[in-house]
């Protein structure tokens, strides 16, 4: 399973503990598995349509992914608000 | 002491004040992100913020107090696995019955709820309206923004849409028909005009005082209804303009109605000069109201959600803020206006808690 690290309100909305065990295969079902198993996060990452939020970055071992990117065991992800200005 | 709840593109902002003199900056939340309403339930005295996260989506809360802990509401989502995501929840409104509780957002959607806002459900019967195909959205969306309750009646409601017309049901949401009899759509070509959807209404209001009455601001037109939405009167006659966005009007007199009309060309009040216009008799004459109002180099862009008001009669309160940052009150039903503060983030709404 990798490991997932939230941050900011998304930790906030489970319970403050910021990592986690989540299965899935790929970005795309990771974040679904994660939302399943943790209701509160549900709305908060993917849209009604299923697709990631437009200034949501989700990062595996460091570098950038998009929704499709294939996940391994024990990868390191992370769920960032973009950066942002104005 | 009057307390104002304003929505701006950074934040919510809590004013106290005192009308007729500046008010205070006394509570923020939401720093950063756009609040595009904020009311208070007079009936629970909790405070409702919907807040359009550009990271986490819209989003409505809730607190027992603006300076306290917000939680967020359940439910103000669009069935999931669909097509159409929820953009903004554009207003706010507190029903007839003990908990019941209206938001509109867009894409046109209307979301209920029965226990004084905490979980929501969407209204089904208008999402899977088979005319939706036929609503178009406007610059601003696809907008539920005006919900209108009849006092004393839960079962009965107006809603607007931009742009997609007025909508009425006597059933609490189960059946919707349209009310938009009398209504021209100078932007349809004439032949279209009777059978047009597309009617971009900007914001109506009913009469509390009689619920058979409305106002609405239309975009090109201001009319009257009295038959409870069913059908609409021109009433623009008398006005330098038949373009805005907000409705206002005295509860207590329901031949009462406040508009701010702006320029055709830039939606930016005419001429460097703000002016609330008032009528009294229902439409038939309009008397406009300057004094304590810019008169000079002022070109605001004042918002539908932008104008609010508390009491009635002679001690009517009334608000409005621009997309400048400033708001402006009465204390006296419009007759004379002073600035309750300025340098505000821009305003999007304006709600007296």
């Amino acid at each position: 399973m990798a490991i997932v690290t939230l941050r900011g309100p998304l930790q906030k909305l489970v319970g403050d503990r910021d990592n986690r065990q989540v299965d899935g295969a790929t970005v795309d079902e990771l974040i679904h598995e994660l939302e399943r198993t943790n209701p509160p996060l549900e709305g908060w990452i993917l849209d009604e349509t299923g697709v990631i939020r437009k200034h949501i970055n989700v990062f595996v071992n460091g570098e950038r992914v998009k929704q499709d990117a294939p996940v391994g065991a024990d990868d390191k992800i992370e769920i960032l608000p973009a950066i942002s200005g104005g | 002491m009057t307390t104002l709840l304003v929505g701006t593109r950074k934040g919510l902002f809590v004013l106290d004040g005192l009308p007729g003199s500046r008010f205070e900056v006394v509570g923020r939340a939401f720093v950063g992100e756009a609040v595009d309403y904020a009311m208070r339930d007079a009936r629970t005295g909790r405070v409702f913020a919907s807040v359009t996260s550009s990271f986490w989506g819209p989003r409505i809360w809730f607190a027992d107090d603006p300076a306290g802990e917000w939680q967020p509401a359940s439910g103000v989502s669009l069935p999931r696995g669909g097509n159409r995501a929820l953009k903004r929840i554009w207003v706010i409104t507190a029903g007839e019955d003990d908990a019941t509780m209206y938001a509109g957002g867009d894409p046109g959607v209307l979301f209920e709820s029965r226990d004084s806002g905490a979980t929501w459900e969407l209204n089904r019967t208008l999402w899977e309206h088979p005319t939706r195909p036929q609503w178009q959205s406007d610059s601003g969306g696809l907008s539920v923004h005006s919900i209108a309750t009849w006092p004393g009646e839960p079962d009965r409601l107006a809603i607007a849409i931009s742009a997609a017309g007025v909508w009425l049901t006597d059933d609490r949401g189960t059946t919707w028909r349209h009310g938009n009899r009398g209504i021209v759509p100078d932007y349809v070509p004439e032949e279209g005009r009777a059978s047009a959807l597309n009617l971009c209404v900007h914001h109506i209001e009913r009469s509390p005082a009689r619920p058979e009455r409305l106002f609405m601001q239309f975009h090109g037109g201001v009319y009257r209804s009295d038959d409870a939405g069913e059908s609409w009167t021109d009433i623009a006659a008398g006005l330098p303009s038949d373009f805005g966005f907000p409705v206002g009007l005295d509860p207590a007199d329901p031949d009462s109605a406040y508009v701010i009309p702006v320029s055709t060309a830039d939606r930016l009040t005419p001429a460097g000069r703000v002016g609330v216009w008032e009528t009294r008799d229902a439409g038939s004459t309009w008397t406009e109201r300057t004094d304590g109002l810019p008169q000079s180099d002022a070109y605001l862009s004042i918002l539908r959600q932008s104008f609010a008001q508390t009491g009635d009669g002679r001690s009517l309160e009334l608000y409005f803020g621009a997309t400048s940052g400033d708001i402006f009150g009465s204390a006296d039903a419009g007759t004379s206006w002073f600035c309750v503060a300025t340098r505000l983030p821009s305003v999007a709404s304006v709600r007296v808690s």
